[in-house]
């Protein structure tokens, strides 16, 4: 019974539980920790298995899903089958939940033990099944990231297939000009890239191809690719996902894009640039965050303000429709349109260049790059969101752009030549079927999600899959190749080893209830159950362990390993007693 | 050439332990070199990590023990590098474990030493808010659980010595130098947090109820000092006003460093509703020149912050902090950049969100691998945009906040760490095929 410094120990009374365990059927032995995951808690577990010869062992601590493989590893330790650990979530469930109420938490957690042993009783060994893992992989997408990521896997040793759906290798980065903050080409960075991609024997690539159908699982991915009118079959151990991200484009009108010539968003900027499509402007206004933070509250910044200033904006910010785009912030926009300033301030030193911000987020040492480009006189102006900047036409084809600077507290009038939105990086609409094909999810924000926001942020929550780059949120060029090796790094460990033992928690068929109705295939959202010579089998690598086929077989010919009937009744009973 | 398929990990935070388990599990013997008694870094230091408000220390725990009982992995903890000589693919190291004056083979970690000792020492751990023994265990869930007398400060009086019942305490203890042969080197130093001494008109180190931010995340901790109790150190009080500074030492060409942190406007976020969860009534302002929550999921955060907590959020850089003598209660005083106002506010605590520097023995440590640092002491990368973990060096590499701010958080940190696993791995890889 784990104290959990004052996690658990603060509001349950960890002594009161441990000697009401005592009085429990079949329990031999039971101790408090302060930590039970410290090496002290773990080395007693081991030595009470070995001194008390237990044969179940329950800690009653925090949640499983950090916790358990470390206890179910130390019940191994001491030759006990880690099947026979049982975990009671007192911390979660009860004391974090009931911090209020010690007396109240103090009982649920003796149910919670209760229940506990109750189920332990009747827990059983497991063999937990080994696959075999193919040694190559597969790698979707072939920017900067994905072929980052097929180098490294490369360079080890391992078959690389990378499948870009673009008739070109280089993704995104290819189209930008320069790269921030060492303004050197785009091309110095990614034609080395595509050249060492292309000439590795180990890597094979695939342009202008697209993903019909994965199958298969972990170690043996079973993939369908589409060329042309052509299907080729692969088979890969691992999936390293770096499809990347669109550039967020504003709905036509939004800024007046698309209605009024000279304005365009960043990337449009570099592509002009690098084709020399810009004359010499005499002013270029860029403004941040168009399309990205739309879920902030702004107004709130406004409540220390006088009623009479605060009642004028507010109703210009209730005159404003809901602008679209994307809650989250892009990260790289920044130092984009820095980048942007400069180089335009480089090309033209008379040009005028006035960047609207909100927050200007030149995070690491990019504030460097954002006192480059002030003492290069380019003008940060910071704008409120909710009073979005009004442009007009003027005379010359030039831009009328008013908005309001907060920092003066006054409307100020722009005469411009372009007017350049810096937009998001956003998910694309692909990404939905993507996902769904690869059984993977996405998060809030659209992107593909990881297993863990802290500590797994390249593995997916499916097993062999792994994401690069800004298939998984906004990155640079420098993230998304950390990324890249990074998830090339936790591929490379699973191909390396060529065997995985995978969870025993799986379907088992008796085969002699089962009447081949096919429900379960029908049902089982990873094609875990086939029918084969009238009766249902499970491929236990796919099996995830969710007992949907368990839950609706109507011979009830289906039971979960470690998760039986028989175990949650008992659990049941033991909360009602 | 012959290759040696192993490799050196320095420094066992979250970057090191994470580079030294994907090296371990990738088939390579790791050596990770800890100069302090524990491995664990400053993630172990930390209450809650967004966004899951998972403990720090309870997520990290796993993987410490998980570097403990790894069969490829050698922990040389309470050690330091004191030699490098050779190249990738073939280096040879001198490290010294440094005596703990307890042998750690015969220690049981009971703890019946640090009860008896008499002397009692500010604990580094805590950031100087709690106190430990002479003999000691940094913390808890410190691994390997093994005690260390700290011979700055013991009396040599051998209470320790006479109560221990295993025997383990040993104040003959003399260094021990090991030479390891190496395919590949991870530098994973971590940070210091700045000590705003310097900034006078803070009254940091003169006013008992301005503190830094390492030193609330102490205080919030379930194992800190105050078991997670927030409280005042002037008076003990339940502080129902906060204030949080951001870019304190960092933007700053006067007193600290010109660079971003990159991690001080999240975590005071984080921390902000921390407190609003310990005390729905309180009152917890952030004061910021930008608010920089960027990364995945922050900027939503930060939005429930104002929206859900009523964090309130104060676009300024406070000009002076002055303490009443009576109450030790402060006021800062500041021009409200958005309103345009100069103004005071009267907090009862102020947290300073203080820049991170590299580790003060960084620069010394980057002599004996032959590597560059740039004027903070940070490591340089070889190429900054394209192969962000080298060295110049070949086969040295390096991953977490050492590489300076560019780092950022716990899954930046968490992926140069699988970056540089692999970087090291082609070397080793390649060069053995």
């Amino acid at each position: 019974m784990c104290h959990c410094g004052i996690n658990i120990g603060g509001v349950v009374n960890v002594p009161e539980v441990v000697e009401y365990a005592k009085t429990l059927p079949n329990v031999v032995w039971t101790e408090g920790n302060l930590y039970t995951c410290s090496e002290a808690g773990l080395s007693s577990i081991r030595d009470s298995i070995k001194k008390h010869g237990l044969n179940r062992v329950i800690v009653a601590s925090c949640t499983p899903r950090t916790h358990e493989p470390l206890f179910r590893a130390t019940c191994e330790e001491a030759g006990l089958n880690k099947y026979l650990f049982e975990m009671a979530n007192i911390r979660e469930q009860c004391s974090w939940v009931h911090s209020h109420e010690p007396e109240e938490a103090t009982a649920k957690a003796k149910g919670i033990v209760r229940m506990a042993v109750a189920r332990a009783r009747w827990l059983e060994p497991q063999d937990e099944p080994e696959v075999d893992v193919s040694d190559s992989a597969m790698v979707i997408g072939g920017g900067v990231s994905g072929l980052t990521a097929a180098v490294t896997l490369a360079n080890q040793g391992f078959k690389v297939h990378l499948v870009e759906k673009e008739p070109q290798l280089g993704g995104i980065t290819r189209r930008l000009g320069k790269i921030y903050p060492t303004l050197q080409d785009s091309s110095e960075i990614i034609d080395p890239l595509i050249k060492t991609t292309t000439s590795n024997e180990n890597i094979q690539v695939y342009t202008s191809a697209t993903l019909k159908d994965v199958s298969g699982y972990v170690g043996n991915f079973k993939v369908t690719l589409k060329k042309g009118t052509e299907d080729m079959k692969l088979d890969v151990g691992t999936i390293v996902l770096a499809s990347g991200a669109l550039n967020y484009e504003p709905p036509k009108g939004s800024f007046q894009y698309g209605v009024l010539g000279g304005v365009v968003t960043q990337l449009q900027l570099e592509e002009m640039l690098a084709r020399g499509e810009v004359a010499e402007p005499e002013r270029v206004l860029m403004i941040q965050c168009v399309g990205s933070r739309t879920g902030e509250v702004w107004t709130y910044e406004l409540s220390d303000m006088s009623q009479s200033f605060a009642a004028r904006l507010l109703s210009k910010i209730l005159g404003v429709k809901k602008e679209e785009g994307w809650p989250y912030c892009s990260k790289i926009c920044c130092m984009n349109a820095i980048k942007n300033a400069i180089r335009i301030k480089e090309l033209w030193p008379k040009a005028h260049v006035d960047i609207l911000f909100s927050d200007l987020r030149t995070y690491k040492e990019y504030e460097d790059f954002y006192r480059k480009a002030r003492a290069l006189e380019v003008k940060f102006i910071r704008y409120i969101r909710e009073i979005p900047p009004e442009i007009t036409e003027a005379p010359n084809k030039k831009l009328n752009v008013t908005a309001y600077d907060t920092l003066a507290g006054v409307e100020t009038e722009f005469l411009c030549d372009l007017v350049v939105l810096s937009t998001p990086l956003c998910p694309s609409k692909e990404d939905v079927m993507l996902a769904r094909m690869l059984k993977v999810p996405l998060g809030p924000d659209g992107f593909f999600m990881e297993a863990h926001p802290k500590l797994r942020p390249v593995d997916c929550q499916s097993d062999g899959i792994f994401i690069a780059g800004t298939a998984c949120g906004p990155k640079d060029i420098p993230e998304s190749i950390i990324s890249a090796k990074a998830a090339a790094a936790r591929a490379s460990i699973l191909m390396a080893n060529r065997k995985l033992r995978t969870e025993a928690l799986t379907a088992d068929v008796n085969t002699d209830l089962c009447i081949g109705c096919g429900l379960c295939e029908e049902l089982c959202p990873y094609g875990a159950h086939k029918i084969q010579n009238g009766k249902s089998t499970t491929i236990a690598a796919l099996c995830r362990g969710c007992g949907v086929c368990a839950a609706d077989c109507p011979r009830h010919a289906i039971t979960m390993r470690h998760y039986s009937d028989r175990q949650i009744l008992a659990q049941v009973e033991a909360m009602m007693a | 050439m012959m290759v040696e398929k192993s490799a050196l990990v320095i420094g066992a935070g979250i970057a090191g332990i994470q580079a030294s388990l994907d090296l371990a599990n990738r088939g390579i013997k790791t050596y990770l070199v800890e100069k302090s008694p524990s491995i664990g870094g400053r993630m172990a230091q930390l209450d809650k990590t967004f966004p899951t408000m998972d403990c720090s220390i309870c997520i990290l725990a796993p993987k410490m023990i998980e570097c403990f009982r790894h069969p490829n992995i050698d922990l040389l903890t309470y050690s330091e590098v004191r030699e490098v000589h050779g190249s990738a693919g073939d280096f040879t190291v001198k490290v010294v474990k440094k005596p703990r004056y307890v042998q750690a083979d015969k220690c049981v970690g009971c703890g019946i030493c640090a009860d008896h000792c008499p002397v009692e020492v500010p604990n580094e751990f805590d950031s100087g808010m709690g106190i430990r023994k002479a003999v000691y265990l940094p913390f808890p869930q410190a691994v390997p659980r093994v005690y260390t007398v700290d011979r700055d400060h013991c009396l040599d009086c051998g209470l320790c010595q006479s109560v221990c019942t295993a025997k383990a305490v040993d104040l003959e203890q003399q260094p021990v130098e090991l030479e390891l042969h190496v395919g590949g080197i991870v530098v994973a130093t971590g940070f210091d947090v700045y000590e705003p001494f310097r900034i006078t008109s803070y009254g940091y180190g003169k006013y008992k109820n301005v503190m830094t931010a390492m030193q609330l995340e102490r205080l919030l901790s379930a194992s800190g000092p105050t078991g997670g109790r927030i409280m005042r150190p002037s008076d003990g009080r339940i502080p129902r006003s906060i204030a949080f500074l951001q870019c304190v030492g960092s933007r700053d060409q006067r007193f600290g460093y010109p660079y971003c942190s990159s991690i001080c406007c999240k975590y005071a976020v984080k921390d902000a509703v921390l407190m609003k969860e310990h005390r729905p009534d309180s009152e917890v302002y952030i004061f910021y020149i930008d608010l920089r929550v960027f990364g995945k999921g922050f900027q939503e955060f930060a939005n429930r912050a104002k929206k859900e907590f009523g964090v309130k959020f104060i676009r300024s850089s406070p000009g002076e902090i002055r303490e009443d003598p009576e109450t030790r209660d402060l006021t800062l005083w500041y021009e409200d950049t958005l309103t345009r106002t100069v103004t005071s506010l009267k907090v009862d605590l102020v947290v300073l969100c203080t820049a991170l520097m590299p580790r003060s023995d960084s620069v010394e440590l980057a002599k004996i691998l032959g590597i560059d640092t740039d004027k903070f002491g940070f490591l340089v990368p070889s190429d900054s945009v394209g192969q962000p973990v080298d060295t110049q060096v070949p086969g040295i590499v390096g991953c977490g906040y050492c590489l300076g701010p560019r780092t950022g958080d716990i899954p930046d940190s968490v992926m140069q760490a699988g970056a540089a696993a692999a970087r090291v791995s082609e070397i080793i890889m390649a060069r053995s095929v």
